[in-house]
Order: structure tokens, then sequence, then C-alpha cells
């Protein structure tokens, strides 16, 4: 038993296909609620990451790698992985030039240092969110593609 | 005292499922069934982190366990067979090494303070100033998420790094640049 029946019968499975078509977009809006909820209650940026991915992944199991790839190619996959962990970084560096240490979110805003934590942790959360998806999303194509045809 | 008893109980019932699972799991054949009981494994250890209130790890384990690391062992598989190669001979050798390292673990927690034990080193550090202070200098109400991002950002940065680099890793080694065509992977890359 190989991927191939996993693969062709989810394709040919009419419930599957209207079921899951109505669920990635709830999936992903969870992911987002996750992300930035996380100050609140349960959740935060890895978490939603792997969510938004789970969704995007549910999508090409269902209507298989080709669908996924044509929403989100290879490049964007590769930018958004290094676009996450740079944010995060960023928000540091910003930090440093701002007059504070390395992550040090208190000196953004120069008013009231809780605000300035609010703002970091907000951006490095986000960055924390869109380096897992991407990076989940890449590795899931470097499996997938090479399956078997 | 009886919330705390149905509390043992739930964790006790947990505890003997996911020992049963991992001793099934571990005589399986079949690989394909075998992926699929890890999740299941994941959900029960999931479950098992809620009891013990770290609702924000038990989330992460509910959706990286049972959820992408499934879809991603079954990516493998597909590259493989999904049926165990049966094995050439009984490692004895193995088992007496696997049971020495079990046995020096569990010497190794008779040290470790009881569960749940307020005194242990661990909440006595920096674990009260978080809790107690955390509303006012960082100002949001989830704790874990002030230590994670603002505390112990600088881990957390780490940690996303650790997570580009596995990303990086799996597109230099499996990814559409390694040179190699799909055709050229059904010959000499299984598993035995």
């Amino acid at each position: 038993m190989s991927d191939s029946p996993i693969k062709m019968r989810v394709r040919e499975t009419v419930i599957l296909r209207v079921v899951g078509k109505a669920l990635v977009p709830f999936i992903l809006l969870f992911a987002l609620y996750v992300q930035f909820h996380g100050d609140y209650g349960p959740g935060g940026g890895f978490q939603a990451g792997v969510i938004f991915a789970a969704g995007l992944i549910l999508y090409a199991l269902i209507f298989g790698l080709d669908s996924l790839r044509e929403a989100i190619p290879q490049v964007v996959v590769e930018i958004g992985i290094a676009l996450g962990t740079l944010l995060y970084g960023g928000v540091g560096v910003v930090s440093m030039i701002m007059g504070g240490e390395f992550l040090h979110y208190g000196v953004l805003d120069h008013h009231n240092p809780v605000h300035g934590q609010h703002l970091g942790i907000l951006l490095v959360e986000l960055g924390v969110g869109i380096t897992v998806a991407f990076v989940m999303v890449a590795i899931f194509y470097a499996f997938a593609g090479r399956s078997r045809q | 005292m009886g919330e705390h008893a149905l509390g043992s109980l739930v964790e006790m019932t947990l505890f003997v499922l996911m020992i049963a699972l991992a001793v099934y799991i571990a005589r399986l054949r079949s690989l394909f069934a075998a992926a699929m009981l890890f999740g299941i494994f994941s959900l029960l250890s999931a479950g098992m982190l809620t009891l013990m209130d770290a609702v924000d790890v038990a989330f992460t384990e509910a959706a990286v366990g049972a959820g992408i690391s499934t879809v991603l062992i079954l990516g493998a598989l597909g590259l493989t067979t999904s049926e165990e190669a049966p094995p050439r001979k009984h490692g004895w050798t193995a088992l007496l090494v696997v049971s020495a390292t079990g046995l020096m673990l569990i010497y190794g927690t008779l040290d470790l303070p009881v569960y749940g034990d307020p005194n242990a080193p661990i909440h006595q550090h920096v674990a009260p100033h978080y809790l107690k202070d955390s509303v006012d200098e960082i100002g949001i109400p989830n704790v874990v998420t002030s230590v994670l991002a603002s505390y112990r950002g600088y881990d957390t940065f780490g940690e996303t790094t650790v997570i580009l680099t596995a990303a990086v890793g799996a597109i230099l080694l499996l990814g559409p640049r390694t040179g190699r065509t799909r055709k050229e992977d059904d010959d000499g890359e299984g598993s035995q």
C-alpha cells in the first residue's frame, strides 16, 4: 500500500471535497484568531502557524499538490520562512536603535513601556507565525513533491 | 478532594492508554497504522498536558503531533514502503542497552521533586516574579505569552531560527532543486 490509494480515493470523494472546501477557510480564520488572541488565551505564533499550515495542507490533500503550489508557489514559501525570522530579528534591532537592549520592547513606545511591550510581542509573534506556517508548507512540499506518480 | 480523585483517575486512564498504545505501536509491522496511532498517542498526551494546566503546550502537541507530523510521516511513507521489514535477528544487545538506559533514567527521577510540589526549585526561581509582576511589566493576561515572547524573547528567537533551519535543510535535501527527478527516486531510495 503506497500513498497512491490515499490520494486517489481522497480526490474522488465528493463529500470530502465539499466538506474540505467548507472547512479550509474556517481553519485559516481560526489560525488568525489563535495568532492574535495569544495575548489573552492559549495559543500564539507557533500554534497559529501550525494550524494555518494544517489548513493549507488539508487543501493540498483534497485538491492536489499542484492546486496549492499554484496558490502558494515555492518562491513565496522560501521568502516567507525568511521573512518571519527577519521580522522577529528586526524588532530586536529596532529596539536597539531606539536605545534599549536587543528585543527589549519597552523602548518601542516612549510614553508607555507597557504599550511598547504589547507592540513588540504582537510583531514578534507575527514573525513566529509567518515562519512556522511557511516552514510547515515548505517541508510538506519537500516530501510530497517527491512522491511517486 | 473528590475533584482531585477524579482528576487522578483520568490521568491514570490516559497513562495506561498511552503505555498500551506505545507497546502496540512497537509491535506493529504496518507503518501506515503506526503513523495513525502515533497521532492518537499525541492526542492522548495533549489531554495529559491539559490536565496539567499546560494548555499552551497541549495546544501545540495536538496541532503538531496529531496534525502536521502525521501528514509528514505519511508523506515520507509515500517515498518508501508502508510495511516494516521483518527483523533479521532478535536484538538482545539492543534490549539490554535500552533496559539499562531506562533503569538509569528511573534512578535519575528519584532525585526529582514530587510532581506538583510548590517548593520545587523550578517554582522558586523566576516563576514567582513572572506570575506576580508580568501584568504590570508586560500588561497582557497570558503569562505564557509574556514569558515566551518578552522575558525569554531571545530563546524564542533561537527556536524560530531552528525551525527556519529545519525548512532550509528539508529544501536543500529533498526540495525541487536537488537535481534528481521524480523517476530516479524509484530505485535505490528505499529504506532497505
